[in-house]
């Protein structure tokens, strides 16, 4: 099938303006999806090749897709609206914790007033939602200082946060309903009366979350507010000129990022991890999503699927391919190696071509488009 | 009298492990008045000065040289490792990105630090090193007015020592020689520099060469007292608030907000830790520089921008 | 020389002083904008013409006077503020959103008109859908009238500079503006170019019915499109007039000769 647009006619702006406009992105979209939601859990139950031993759904698709949504919300904040974020691990935190709150049941006695805010335990979905809600607070609180300070100084206020709320799940035991370590359970994975543990479901479950997320933040970054966050990241003074209110589109970018990586959150602990400590969500999360973005591609969704299935799949590799060619290589050296490669396809990337590898695919496939030709 | 003594030795160790911030803080400074790069590894140079200096001291050591002669070769060499970073970074990644936007600078630090952080314990080992050149041992002050004295790490006083010899002479460096006039010229407007005929290339490599030497000064003091050792990375992290308060281009700020993070800190974890919990140390900083910047967002020492378009 | 239809006062400036830390940028400055008028602002390099403009769209403060726009007068006003108000602009240096299509930047000029929130935007159903599409309207009349439908999904930052120029336009019109404010529409353009904008400009002025101000060196252009020409040097007015007035006066010559004050 050739990728060409010749004799496809846009005769309505709403064609024109369509999330695939191209009739054979559509196609090769559905057929994504289709692979995704039927092909991948058909052959994991049947054990074929490469799913044997739900190694490849546990360790990598579940985790993948978790982090590219985290990645996405990252995105917004840092690729679209242009702050930056080094604290996006804690907002995770708020998310998980939050949710493990809300899903085990909230009890805040209010002595002096003779009262209590009681909720009883949600189902696991609501908690979920409500857990990104928490991030999207906090996220709201921790940009406010955005308004008055910019850039690099902005850096330092989100390091801030990824700080405070490491010591807060660390040392409010309220948090972790005194758990005795530290660590917590997530609840048992029900949703709509369905208890969904196998991996098969867990990935179900981390690839609606990411179909659903990805496609609405798509809708947000073509529409209004999505020009509203650009601009202020491409030329604050300008837009604000232009009747663009930084306070609004800076704190919708800060509340709408931390949702998804706050959902992300949840999904890390309730779904891929099943129990977990405060350290799961340390600054080198924090760090880990920011070079997703950076190197899938800074203000592209597709790049942080990208870039998060690059830094996944990095140090497996590492791991993986001299252990076959015979090369013993120490598990120490693999973790610095995969630090010494990311950091250099950073700078790389930053001096060669800032969009990441999103750019690099919409650069070939305008080459597809026009090939064999050269223009 | 009691509580009083112990205020005052929280607050003296407070004062002086805040200046060991400054140490960090001031590689920050250089860097980003001379370039407008926000240097994010510059806890990841000290981390590779102190690796540099300290597996050169004990090799030369184990074979059989004294200490003394073992040290001066150690920081020699480690000065020389600092001098190949700065070549390669000013070469290969800053010089490539100059006119780019201060994210995008920032963002390639933070490659930088990775890069540094792994190569540096591939090259060096990833383990934990003593570093044993001052005295770690404490005097204990005012014995006759308070009961059982105030207590004064030795260390720390070495630090501060070493931190206001460095401050002068870096002032001296700025002010006299004809290397540091440039790059104050640099600082102020790197095209025009250039036009009159200042090699920014060579300037840019001195700056980053001298804040690889700062580091390495830091690495002394902080491996004397932690070990050389990776976590030592995260000391460029709370130098940070540091910054802030004392904003990025002002040197004296970075002392006067090491001394106000050091000193606020310690006093925050005695007197309000207990209350809530314990450990805030581990965010005082940070909140209070967000305090600082809510109320003036340039920093206390920093210069008012007036936006233009 | 053309001249206005009406003669009440849009835009009134009144002793505007403005200074930065010991300079002055403006001192004194009075001068009104009359409605459907194009009203240019002229004086030699430094004389205070970007601040001027600067003050009427709410980014700089002055330290005194007012300024009453279409009736009210508002000490301190911000910068959206003045855009909600009808105010719009373009600048010296090019100030476009460098990451958007040309499509893109002039959408955003639609931001204030657009009233559909968060949630229908991320759904994009319904009313959502429909405003979006209806915008987009708007802006292809603009496209089309700027000419530039060969560039609208051209990222900005890789257009020439007289096209970003253009779409600038474009952008400000977006907004349909009541007071269009224009900082050198026509720095750096070859005689083609000036002669596209000049035509714009009129055409804005005269099927729009904006008001117009605007700061430009080219004084064969200031005498064309413009009705009358206020004249700054180093912050203070030094004439005010027709285009003819303000050429024979000798306070302006001697400011442009660089007379000895």
């Amino acid at each position: 099938m050739l990728y060409r647009e010749a004799g496809q006619f846009k005769t309505t702006y709403a064609q024109d303006m369509a999330m695939f406009p191209i009739r054979q992105d559509r196609i090769a979209f559905i057929l994504l999806l289709a692979l995704a939601f039927l092909v991948v859990p058909l052959l994991a139950k049947l054990q074929i090749w490469p799913f044997g031993g739900e190694y490849l759904l546990r360790a990598i698709l579940i985790p993948f897709l978790i982090l590219s949504l985290a990645a996405i919300g990252v995105n917004i904040l840092v690729g679209y609206c242009g702050q930056i974020s080094l604290g996006s691990g804690a907002f995770m935190a708020v998310g998980a914790y939050s949710a493990y709150k809300f899903g085990t049941g909230i009890n805040i006695p209010l002595a002096w007033l003779g009262t209590a805010i009681v909720i009883p335990p949600l189902p696991v979905l609501p908690s979920i939602l409500l857990g990104g809600l928490m991030a999207a607070f906090a996220g709201v609180l921790f940009g406010v200082p955005s308004l008055r300070i910019k850039g690099l100084y902005l850096a330092v206020a989100t390091l801030a946060a990824q700080f405070f709320f490491d010591w807060v799940f660390l040392r409010v035991p309220w948090f972790t309903n005194y758990s005795s370590s530290g660590s917590v359970n997530a609840p048992a994975l029900n949703f709509f009366g369905l208890t969904m543990n196998s991996p098969i479901e867990r990935y179900f479950i981390c690839l609606s979350f990411v179909t659903v997320f990805a496609l609405l933040a798509k809708n947000l970054v073509r529409g209004n507010i999505g020009r509203q966050w650009m601009a202020i990241r491409d030329m604050d003074i300008a837009a604000e000129l232009m009747g663009i209110r930084p306070l609004y589109a800076k704190l919708t970018a800060f509340a709408v990022s931390s949702f998804i990586v706050g959902v992300a959150g949840a999904l890390w602990a309730f779904v891929y991890l099943g129990s977990w400590e405060p350290l799961a969500f340390s600054i080198d999360r924090s760090f880990q999503l920011l070079f997703m973005v950076i190197i899938g591609g800074l203000g592209s969704i597709l790049g942080a699927f990208l870039g998060a299935a690059f830094i996944l799949v990095l140090p497996i590799l590492l791991d993986q391919v001299p252990h076959a060619l015979g090369i013993p290589i120490s598990v120490e050296t693999v973790s610095l190696l995969v630090f010494i490669i990311t950091g250099s396809l950073i700078c790389y990337l930053l001096i060669v071509e800032p969009h990441g590898f999103a750019r690099l695919w919409s650069t070939a496939k305008e080459k597809l488009r026009l090939w064999p030709y050269p223009y | 009298m009691i509580a009083f003594g112990q205020f005052l030795e929280i607050l003296i160790g407070g004062l002086l492990s805040g200046v060991l911030y400054s140490l960090v803080a001031l590689g920050f400074v250089l860097i980003f008045k001379a370039s407008g790069v926000f240097n994010f590894a510059q806890g990841a140079m000290v981390l590779l000065a102190g690796l540099a200096l300290v597996r050169t001291l004990d090799f030369l050591v184990a074979r059989g040289l004294p200490f003394w002669a073992a040290v001066i070769l150690g920081v020699v060499f480690a000065a020389a490792v600092m001098a190949i970073a700065a070549f390669v970074i000013e070469r290969y990644v800053l010089g490539p990105l100059v006119n780019q936007d201060g994210l995008t600078l920032f963002m390639s630090t933070i490659g930088i630090t990775f890069v540094l952080e792994g190569a540096s314990q591939m090259i060096f080992g990833a383990d934990n090193y003593p570093l044993r050149l001052f005295p770690t041992d404490a005097w204990f002050l005012f014995e006759n007015q308070f009961p059982g004295g105030i207590l004064v790490s030795k260390l720390d006083v070495w630090g501060g020592l070493i931190a206001g010899v460095l401050v002068t002479a870096l002032a001296i460096f700025f002010q006299r020689t004809k290397t540091g006039r440039a790059l104050r010229a640099v600082a102020d407007d790197h095209t025009a520099a250039q036009s009159v005929g200042i090699p920014i290339s060579w300037i840019w490599f001195v700056v980053w060469l001298v804040a690889g030497l700062v580091a390495l000064v830091a690495a002394t003091v902080w491996g004397t007292k932690l070990g050389v050792q990776f976590s030592i990375t995260f000391l460029a992290l709370k130098a940070l608030p540091v910054l802030i308060i004392g904003g990025f281009t002002s040197v004296p700020g970075a002392i006067i907000g090491g001394l106000i993070i050091g000193a606020g800190e310690k006093l925050a974890e005695v007197y309000l830790g207990p209350s809530i919990g314990g450990g805030i140390e581990y965010w005082f900083g940070f909140v209070l520089a967000l305090a600082v910047l809510m109320v003036r967002p340039q920093g206390l020492f920093g210069e008012r921008i007036i936006e233009r378009i | 020389m053309r001249s206005p239809e009406v003669n009440d006062v849009m835009l009134r400036v009144e002793r505007v002083s403005l200074a930065f830390g010991g300079v002055k940028a403006l001192t004194d400055v009075s001068f009104d904008i009359r409605k459907g008028e194009i009203r240019a602002i002229i004086g030699p390099n430094g004389a205070g013409k970007t601040s001027m403009l600067n003050v009427i769209n709410g980014f700089y403060h002055p330290n005194r006077g007012s300024i009453t726009f279409k009736g009210k007068s508002r000490p301190r006003m911000r910068p959206y503020e003045a855009a909600r108000g009808g105010i719009a602009r373009t600048f010296q240096n090019v100030a476009l959103f460098k990451g958007m299509s040309a499509l893109d930047n002039i959408m955003a000029g639609r931001t204030l008109k657009m009233r559909y929130g968060l949630l229908w935007q991320a759904l994009r159903v319904g009313p959502a859908r429909t405003e979006e599409i209806e915008h987009r309207q708007r802006v292809e009349e603009i496209i089309d009238f700027l000419e530039i439908e060969a560039i609208r999904k051209v990222p900005v930052a890789r257009l020439p500079y007289g096209l970003q120029k253009r779409v600038e336009l474009g952008r400000a019109l977006a907004m349909e503006p009541d007071l269009l404010l224009l900082d050198e529409p026509m720095a750096g353009m070859n005689l083609e170019e000036k002669e596209d904008m000049s035509r714009f400009i009129v055409e804005v002025n005269d099927y729009y019915g904006t008001t117009i101000a605007l700061i430009e060196h080219d004084m064969a252009v200031v005498m064309d499109l413009s009705n009358r020409v206020v004249v700054l040097d180093h912050g203070v007015k030094i004439a005010d007039g027709t285009p003819d007035e303000v050429k024979t006066n000798q306070a302006v010559i001697d400011a442009y000769l660089g007379v000895a004050h």
